[in-house]
């Protein structure tokens, strides 16, 4: 116990032994319907409010599948590299659990639609690790229990509330085989992965991914095992006891649980005490892992094929037609879309991060430059989003709008300053930018004789300007257009005014 | 004044077609007829007088109004408690579902519902469909009509009854093993157990999903027949039933009653007969087979050496989805509920104090045969048999058109005698079980009474998959010379039962 409370770090850890790590990542379906009923597959709703016979588990009812779902989790498999099964089938999981509805759970077992896959996950720096599936397979998510008094878990509640809404939505489960070699890049690589399976479902359109919803959730394996010797085979040294940390819901928690329970586990091995095999929660506010039942006595299943269900046999005919219909490796796409937009690294990288790399692409598509669709985007946009606490595709504008913005600049409409006006307006829900800039009248003022008596009105208030201009400090008409563009409220041609003023001053522009 | 109860689904339909009797009528006298017998008997769980009148009052009203109805409709049924009825009890015979009223019908219900059957009310069975005899229901035994001391079969020995009892034309009834046939056999009514998946199992509370399968019963073979052809067709809630049209069942008895089984090749089973076999139900057996043969079929032997196992693999894979299918009586979201101060103390004071002991006795074997390390031995072991059991099926239609076996291998015993030996009980079915782990259909129709004890004995006749008509062809035939020889129905020579006033 002693050696459980003081934690080694997470590079003194990687220093004395070598970790072995293995996720399950479970992603939400976001098909109409759930795996086995006809009931609305949708988030939030009022307790209770969708279910049925069926994912209530009640006597008599029978399940039947959800085809789309399938289709989903075939096409996932084939963006993981998988082989897909001729035919597989659906198991019972047994378990008594309020707020599993039949006291069994509707998965697979033995023969998972998709297995034998590999994934290639690039890290920070470019350096590619190829990561081994070992299946992706379909299953039914579980209702969601409430513990109302005592500590919050069902041991003490005063009494438990369940909403099934959540149960027999879609799920598919991917488990990687043992990942090793890894050593410090551990807890990256991780992240990286995850971070992988989230922009593949996002780019099938089979789940919106977000982790912090619970539609994306990972469970993560790790042990550490001695460090070979002089001459010793790493991979022929036997594994360590391994913890599973679940309840890991973002990227940042995947890599900081890993942390965690490398420290832990080193702490305790270090101390001589054994690590215990067993199920760990993940909490987010203190950083650390607490444990949940022992693996040791862990529940037997007691799997056997769903009696109710036929075997899934999908067509080849039908698998090839799904396999063209998946898009390329998230990497692969985003080397291809920096080469093309030519942005710096950096650029790409907060691009992606601000998970704008779509918005970009569709406002390319409709015709805006690369980089002017980036500054829109990871600009004004970013910071509007951020303001508000959404992500971008939250916000009230379209790709759209965005491109009718720029083509508004650059057809000399509205100067920069404008275009974010009518922005702001847009997303005020004013209309369109077009809209707004009508409305409001934006529009830049070029009539030379409104400009010029700006100009000599400014000038007549700042004269050694013009000398300043005629020495060769030709910045100085800054000042002069900054009192211009104040004075006509932005809506001056602020290039067209800098010429009037070196014009006043005998300047060539 | 005629004593409607005594006709056949059949003729009520033609007298109320032609206005001889209102269905209300109808129905109000098969209503007398339970209050009457059923306090003895004890058929039913559930009566709904109410409902069902108001079903036949609409029916003779639109009657009234020229318009066309259904073959059944306005003929009373009375429905197996595990099939469930939106707004009525549905227990299942358990304790553990006692109060519960069910917010949906099953499918076999929506369809009585459209062919516009009164529905009389729910019949007893063992508890969740688990015995040979009724004597397991959490509600108390149903009484064999013929002798109120002997056991009327299981598990839908509350079906058999009311109909052998006159308080039912027709009745829904499921088959998991024989729960349809043998409870046909020792009442002399006829039952049948459908193709897998010829009858939705939607709202058919589940024993063992891969075995179950809802059936119709009646009197006479072409009464069976007409509701067969109103429970079957595809449905889309049930993923295991069949996408085929249902089959021409009440042509086929037709046919057979009228023109006879020249050249029809019948299988006898060499492994259903013998050893623990009654004399008389052999005797009964033998000759229906020489009435089979002056209608002109051939009769051959056939062997299914697998069918030794069939029991055994019954009874590990039986008990392992029922063990998983009765999971969800857990008092979380309806049913019983015992209250403790742990969720997990409610679960087991709920489930031990509403599941009687057969039910426990099979969950306990079904969770063990399932368990890690015991999987392939037990439950894996069944399925080959399983296989193999459909092999030896399948190299006998080679030769056979149908084969025949008795139904049960005694006339009804009497109440308690088995109870508490639950192995002697299990056998009641082994001429039944092969049939459901093969998912081919089969019926039961009465062969007699036993000389040594005057009870009824059954016979059973069993089709390849998809071939339930010839079941109603071969049937009808026997039946007709079976009906001639004895002078009228089998169950219409039953002793009179005691009226109540």
């Amino acid at each position: 116990m002693s050696a459980a409370t003081h934690l080694v770090g997470y590079d003194d850890a990687m220093e004395n032994f070598d970790p072995v790590f293995g996720i399950e990542v479970h992603v939400e379906l976001n098909t109409k319907t759930k795996m086995f009923c006809g009931c609305e597959n949708t988030f939030g709703n009022e307790a209770n409010t969708q279910v049925c016979p069926v994912c209530l588990g009640l006597p008599g009812s029978m399940p039947v599948v959800n085809e789309k779902a399938v289709e989903s989790a075939i096409r996932l498999g084939l963006s993981l590299g998988c082989s897909i099964r001729e035919s597989s089938r659906f198991a019972r999981k047994n378990y008594f659990y309020p707020d599993l509805a039949k006291d069994y759970q509707i998965s697979q077992y033995d023969e998972p639609t998709s297995y034998e896959g590999s994934l290639d996950v690039v890290l920070d720096d470019g350096t590619v690790v190829t990561i081994g599936i070992e299946r992706a397979h379909m299953e039914e998510d579980a209702g969601k229990n409430t513990h109302v008094g005592g500590t919050g878990g069902i041991q003490g509640a005063d009494y438990s509330l369940v909403d099934y809404n959540r149960g027999g939505v879609p799920l598919v489960e991917i488990v990687t085989k043992p990942i090793e070699g890894m050593g410090i890049r551990t807890a990256e690589v991780a992240r990286a992965y995850v971070a992988t399976i989230r922009d593949i479902v996002r780019a099938l359109g089979i789940s919106d991914g977000r982790m912090e919803q619970g539609r994306l959730r990972a469970d993560v394996n790790l042990s550490l095992r001695r460090k070979a010797g002089p001459g010793e085979d790493q991979s022929a040294i036997e594994f360590g006891k391994r913890s599973e940390t679940k309840n890991v819901n973002s990227l940042r928690a995947v890599e900081r649980s890993i942390h965690y329970e490398a420290g832990r586990q080193a702490a305790l091995l270090l101390a001589g005490e054994p690590v215990v095999q067993e199920t760990r929660f993940w909490h987010e506010d203190t950083s650390s892992t607490t444990p949940g039942r022992s693996k040791e006595e862990a529940e037997d299943y007691r799997y056997f094929p769903e009696p109710d269900l036929l075997p899934v046999e999908p067509s080849r005919e039908w698998v090839e037609e799904l396999r063209a219909t998946i898009p390329e490796h998230p990497a692969k796409m985003r080397a291809r879309l920096q080469a093309d937009w030519g942005f710096a690294d950096l650029e790409m990288r907060d691009a992606i991060a601000a998970d704008a790399l779509e918005f970009i692409a569709a406002t390319v598509a409709a015709g805006t430059t690369p980089q002017a669709a980036r500054k829109w985007w990871m600009g004004e946009l970013a910071r509007v989003a951020n303001e508000r606490d959404v992500s971008l595709s939250d916000l009230p504008v379209t790709v759209a709008d965005i491109a009718e913005l720029q083509g508004l600049i650059d057809a000399g409409t509205i100067n920069d300053k404008l275009a974010r006006q009518a922005l702001e307006g847009t997303l005020a829900g004013e209309g369109s930018p077009a809209t707004v800039v009508a409305a409001r009248g934006l529009v830049v003022v070029s009539d030379d004789s409104a400009l010029e008596a700006a100009v000599d009105e400014a000038l007549a208030s700042q004269p050694e300007v013009l000398d300043k201009i005629r020495e060769g400090k030709i910045q100085a008409a800054g000042a002069i257009v900054g009192a211009v563009m104040k004075a006509t409220k932005g809506q001056a041609d602020a290039s067209r005014v800098r010429e009037i003023i070196l014009a006043r001053a005998g300047v060539e522009g | 004044m005629t004593d409607w109860t005594r006709s056949t689904a059949l003729e009520m339909a033609a007298a109320l077609q032609s206005g001889a009797v209102s269905s209300v009528a109808l129905t109000q006298a098969h209503l007398d007829r339970i209050a009457a017998v059923d306090g003895p008997v004890h058929a039913f769980l559930h009566i709904d007088a109410e409902g069902a009148l108001a079903t036949a009052a609409a029916v003779d009203a639109d009657r009234a109004a020229g318009m066309e109805l259904p073959l059944l409709a306005g003929v009373p049924i009375a429905v197996k408690d595990l099939v469930v009825t939106k707004g009525l009890p549905t227990t299942a015979g358990s304790r553990i579902l006692e109060g519960w009223i069910p917010p949906y019908d099953a499918t076999v219900i929506t369809k009585l519902k459209a062919a516009r059957m009164p529905i009389l009310g729910k019949t007893n069975m063992d508890e969740f469909a688990m015995g040979s005899s009724t004597e397991h229901s959490g509600y108390g035994p149903t009484h064999n009509p013929w002798d109120l001391d002997r056991i009327p079969g299981g598990s839908g020995g509350g079906s058999a009854a009311a109909i052998a009892a006159f308080e039912a034309p027709l009745a829904i009834g499921s088959d998991t093993g024989g729960s349809i046939r043998q409870p046909a056999a020792v009442t002399a009514t006829v039952g049948v157990k459908p193709t897998y998946g010829g009858v939705s199992r939607y709202g058919a509370i589940a024993l063992a999903s891969s075995l179950d399968q809802l059936g119709p019963c009646g009197r006479t073979v072409e009464d069976t027949a007409a509701l067969h052809e109103v429970m079957g067709g595809h449905d889309p809630m049930d993923a295991t039933s069949l996408d085929e049209p249902v089959p021409a069942c009440l042509a086929a008895a037709r046919d057979g009653r009228e023109n006879g089984l020249a050249g029809v090749r019948i299988g006898v089973v060499k492994e259903l007969g013998g050893d623990g076999y009654q004399a008389g139900v052999l005797q009964r057996f033998a000759e229906s087979l020489d009435h089979l043969r002056v209608l002109g079929a051939d009769i051959v032997e056939v062997s299914c050496p697998s069918f030794k196992y069939a029991l055994a693999a019954y009874y590990l894979i039986l008990p392992s989805e029922a063990s998983s299918n009765l999971a969800k009586f857990d008092s979380v979201r309806f049913g019983k509920r015992v209250e403790r101060d742990t969720i997990e103390k409610t679960m087991l004071a709920t489930r031990a104090e509403g599941f009687g002991d057969e039910v426990k006795r099979r969950i306990i074997l079904g969770t063990y045969a399932l368990s890690a390390g015991y999987y392939d031995a037990y439950y894996g072991s069944a399925q080959k048999v399983r296989t193999l059991i459909q092999r030896d099926f399948a190299a006998a239609f080679e030769v056979a058109d149908v084969l025949v076996s008795p139904t049960a291998p005694t006339t009804p015993f009497k109440l308690g005698e088995k109870l508490n030996d639950p192995l002697s009980m299990y056998l009641q079915d082994v001429a039944t079980i092969p049939v459901n782990l093969a998912g081919i259909p089969a019926m039961s129709l009465p062969s007699g009474t036993a000389p040594e004890d005057g009870l009824p004995v059954g016979i059973q006749i069993i089709a390849p998959a998809h071939e339930d008509a010839r079941l109603y062809r071969v049937g009808a035939a026997l039946e007709k010379a079976l009906v001639a020889q004895w002078g009228g129905p089998l169950a219409s020579l039953a002793p009179e039962l005691e009226v109540t006033p």
